[in-house]
């Protein structure tokens, strides 16, 4: 099977659409940036606390906020998440969000969480239940010792690790198969070495409760600020070490153009992270890193190419040479970004809550990406040609004066 | 099958060999599936994004540890400029590094000099601008950084054997690299962890001092006015909770002590909780001295008890008062810490006691706690969604290769398996961020592949024959993706060197994957292709 065969564009004629339609995109992600009053920072950059619950049912948002509101939390957020992206899905996730209270104070990192489990477990607790634990937040310990207490399966002194092993299981069970939570103990019959008389003393001895507690995050703004200036400089660093690279193996206007491109891209991309209100964290740091590794990939694709096509084509005008450059790798450059896209893509729509941020962006990145190898990092490179005169003069002029002037540049 | 070709495939298949068994045989041969399948699971170290756990930065206060320096410099200080008749005013700390000194009479500078070079000889001495006959010493820095880095030493050590005695799976604790006071505690599979940090943080310092007054004062400023505004020489106020009595909640009291401990925490040979013999339901914490404690102990406590009334014993932990008791005979090398104790915090309180003192107070500037359910969510999510993507690009590259497409896929499978067993002998971990990793060398992968085979492609359509297609094909595409990868390895490496936590995982994963594909794509590809033409006539068609 063979697509694009013997495409002949001049893409070099079309890089002032190009570079209007790049600066659309930037100017509309960063006027979005700019109107939400810079970019959304997640929790590893910002500094405060961030609670994931998981409820056993619809989240009861509007119970929440009066609790948090009561306990004087009124600068919190709420927000759901959920793990289809399509919409749909179950509406049990909420992530409660605390911005840290005064800029130098690390000493107090973990009050925003006590208060909000302070609420929760007022608003939703099982404390009322005649002091039974709650399976659905319990330790393997404390349910190991509560069935060796209870002891089911009759064993006597001779349970041994047993109880310890049926405790892990079944937390297993909870937490890998109902996702942390466990609305009925029937749903745990079918683990391993679950027998009637272990259901029967689940029931008796545990409560259900209405939410767990699926991750916390706190972390200390001058932790935020150091971490946001760090990634920031092994980016540059990267950057620059590609830049070095790319000088030395084709000319430093490769390189420049590659790293500009590159630039761009991540504009882009940040840019579309307002639009579509994600926040950068940590992991979309290296999404980005992801994409600029990607982008300078497709670049230097390209770049190879023109090296190759300008020893073999002497006569032609640099840009024409770029131009066949571009379409000889057409076919490659559209299979390996649509592969690549397409990979992305179902890690977006099925990868999960956790990783939908991150996929965001190299869903995105893949695209602009590939686009600005040819759309941006090309016409610089042709650009700069020009602009030094030996692009269009020179190759115009006669196959004498060239061969001097490439024996020159030698 | 040329003797060349024959051995290319021999060294593919030692590479396989090896990664398999990296993979799959350790820690021991399997003989079963599911040994194979607890081995892949003991071998791939997820990180505590995935598996769940607590991720803790704490940052130690070693300018405190330095400050204490400064504060001992100034008693000792003190103490000399007396003994030795030298006339000087006030003499007081300015900051953690400095210490000022008025008023030097000018007929005892001279010995006021000569004190400080010869006993005090961390520290240099200047003139204090702007105040005559004053003194200004300084820390010499070689001296603060060396503070510095025994203090975070020290806090390193104390802080592993505490959470060492706790008990937990695997904890990992290190220096964070990234500022020089900052420690990484983490705890996979721990959901909660409230009770580590508070053993982590509890400060440790046990000292048990003659009590120099034997009432306790309501409040600072009583003590010292009893005391006629002016405490007695080498004595301090502690705060300490007063006895509890029943009706009356305990409340904050201050007792006057002598400022030099009769035995220090460095003195204890062990301690243990044991329930409270007074109070059923409440423990207490008991403690052994070592004999060379015992022998200051034994005299102390004897002299403490002949006096008229009894004299009290002060136990300051964390420089409060625990308890106060009144010294009933001789104690020769063992003590009880009374206090509102449950079984755990006794036992805990046990633990920090054996695991020594921390050198500085502690803070925590991070603390992410990953649910075991999130983890084992997105796991199964992350893998669902690659082996998704993946299989979908093996179709199409079959389709749109054919035979090559084959080859191709091959070449990918060979490369995620030399990734993920590289990892696994390099004890790497993968994270969340080592995934994107994956996605990208899986990206460059795929893209190395359709280089060849586009390339491969145009020398066939320029009318070349196969052998020459695939010869020339190989050979061009050869420097694009040496060129490709060189240039992402070296951002790699940059990350590698700066970033931090989660930017060093996605580099360490993308390095070995990049490394691997090199392989996979250039001489494994290479060499399935020759195989292919080897078997065939020369002018016959190559199935690409």
């Amino acid at each position: 099977m063979e697509l694009f065969k013997g495409v002949n564009v001049d893409w070099m004629g079309k890089a002032k659409y190009f570079a209007a339609l790049s600066l659309i995109l930037l100017v509309v992600g960063w006027a979005s940036i700019l109107k939400n009053g810079g970019m959304r920072y997640g929790i590893d950059f910002r500094g405060g606390t961030l609670v994931y619950v998981r409820f056993a049912g619809p989240a009861p948002l509007d119970q929440i906020r009066k609790g948090l509101s009561s306990a004087g939390l009124n600068d919190s957020t709420i927000q759901t998440i959920s793990d289809n992206v399509l919409g749909g899905g179950s509406q049990n996730d909420v992530v409660i969000g605390l911005e840290q209270k005064g800029q130098s104070d690390e000493s107090t990192l973990d009050a925003g969480r006590e208060a909000i489990l302070n609420v929760l477990h007022k608003a939703f607790g099982t404390a009322d239940a005649g002091g039974k634990p709650d399976f659905n937040s319990i330790t393997k310990e404390a349910l190991a010792a509560v069935l060796t207490e209870k002891d089911p399966l009759a064993l006597g002194a001779a349970a041994g690790d047993r109880y310890n092993q049926l405790a892990q299981r079944l937390l297993a069970a909870r937490d890998a198969d109902h996702s942390g939570i466990v609305t009925s103990f029937d749903q745990l019959k079918n683990v391993d070495g679950v027998t009637p008389a272990v259901l029967n003393t689940l029931n008796n001895g545990f409560v259900l409760g209405n939410f767990t507690i699926r991750n916390v995050e706190i972390v200390g703004p001058k932790v935020g600020a150091q971490l946001r200036h760090q990634a920031f400089w092994a980016t540059m660093y990267a950057l620059g070490g590609m830049l070095i690279y790319i000088a030395f193996r084709f000319e430093w206007v490769y390189g420049a153009a590659a790293v500009i491109a590159v630039f761009h891209d991540v504009l882009i991309t940040l840019g579309f992270f307002s639009l579509f209100h994600y926040e950068i964290s940590l992991t979309v740091i290296a999404a980005l890193l992801t994409l600029v590794g990607y982008s300078m990939n497709d670049t230097i694709v390209i770049f190879d190419r023109v090296r190759e096509d300008q020893r073999l084509m002497r006569r032609e005008a640099f840009p024409d040479v770029v131009n066949k450059a571009i379409n000889q790798t057409l076919s490659r450059t559209i299979l390996t970004s649509g592969l690549t896209f397409l990979t992305v893509l179902v890690l977006f729509l099925m990868g999960g809550q956790v990783l939908r941020a991150f996929s965001f962006a190299m869903v995105v990145g893949v695209v602009v990406g590939t686009y600005s190898s040819f759309g941006i990092a090309a016409p610089i490179v042709v650009l700069w040609n020009k602009y030094r005169g030996q692009g269009t003069a020179v190759r115009a002029g006669s196959a004498a004066d060239k061969r001097v002037v490439a024996a020159a540049r030698r | 099958m040329n003797s060349q070709l024959r051995w290319k495939f021999v060294l593919i298949l030692i590479v396989i060999v090896i990664c398999l068994y990296g993979l799959l045989g350790l820690p021991t041969f399997p003989t079963s599936l599911t040994q194979v399948k607890a081995n892949l699971a003991d071998r791939i170290k997820l990180g505590l994004d995935l598996k769940g756990g607590s991720h803790l930065v704490l940052q130690v206060q070693v300018d405190e540890a330095i400050g204490q320096r400064c504060d001992q410099a100034v008693d000792q200080l003190t103490r000399q400029v007396h003994e030795k008749n030298i006339i000087v005013g006030d003499i007081r700390r300015v900051d953690d590094t400095h210490i000022q000194v008025d008023n030097v009479d000018s007929n005892t500078s001279g010995a006021f000099r000569d004190l400080i070079s010869t006993q005090f000889s961390d520290w240099t001495s200047a003139p204090a601008a702007g105040v005559v006959n004053g003194y200004l010493l300084t820390m010499r820095p070689t001296v603060v950084a060396d503070l510095r880095r025994e203090t975070m030493v020290q806090a390193l050590e104390t802080i592993t054997r505490r959470i060492n005695a706790l008990g937990l799976t695997e904890p990992t604790i290190a220096t964070t690299g990234r500022g020089d006071n900052e420690i990484l505690v983490q705890l996979p599979g721990e959901g909660d962890p409230s009770r580590a940090k508070a053993v982590i943080q509890a400060g440790g310092q046990l000292t048990l001092n003659r009590v120099a007054d034997d009432q306790p004062y309501p409040s600072e400023a009583a003590a010292l006015a009893a005391k006629g505004g002016v405490l007695p020489p080498g004595t301090v106020i502690v705060p300490g909770k007063s006895e509890a009595q029943s009706g009356y909640p305990t409340q904050t009291v201050y007792y006057i002590l002598d400022r030099a401990p009769i035995v220090t925490g460095q003195d204890l040979r062990g301690a243990s909780p044991a329930p409270n013999g007074n109070n059923p339901g409440q423990f207490e914490v008991r403690f052994q001295l070592s004999t060379s404690a015992a022998t200051r102990f034994g005299p102390f406590t004897e002299a403490q008890s002949q006096l008229s009334p009894k004299g009290r014993m002060a136990i300051v932990l964390d420089h409060s008062v625990y308890s106060a008791p009144v010294v009933n005979s001789r104690i020769d090398d063992s003590g009880v810490i009374e206090g509102n104790f449950t079984e755990e915090s006794a036992q805990d309180l046990a633990l920090v006691l054996r695991a020594g003192a921390l050198p500085a107070s502690i803070k925590y500037l991070e603390e992410r706690t990953v649910g075991p359910s999130l983890g084992a969510d997105s796991i199964r999510a992350g893998v669902r969604a690659s082996i998704g993507s993946l299989i979908v690009v093996m179709i199409f590259l079959v389709i749109y290769y054919r035979m090559s497409g084959v080859n191709a896929v091959v070449a990918l499978i060979l490369n995620l398996i030399i990734l993920v067993a590289f990892m696994a002998i390099a004890g790497a971990v993968l994270t969340l961020p080592g995934i994107a990793g994956v996605v990208l060398t899986i990206g460059m992968g795929v893209d190395s592949n359709v280089l060849v085979f586009e390339r491969i492609r145009e020398e066939l359509r320029n009318g070349k024959a196969p052998a020459t297609a695939v010869d020339s094909g190989f050979h061009n595409a050869f420097r694009t993706i040496i060129d490709t990868h060189v240039t992402t390895l070296v951002s790699a490496a940059f990350l590698l060197l700066f970033g931090t936590g989660p930017v060093q995982g996605f580099a360490i994963t993308l390095i070995i994957g990049l490394l691997a594909n090199v392989f996979t794509s250039i001489f494994v590809s290479r060499a399935i292709f020759d195989w292919h033409l080897s078997r065939k006539d020369r002018q016959a068609e190559l199935s690409i």
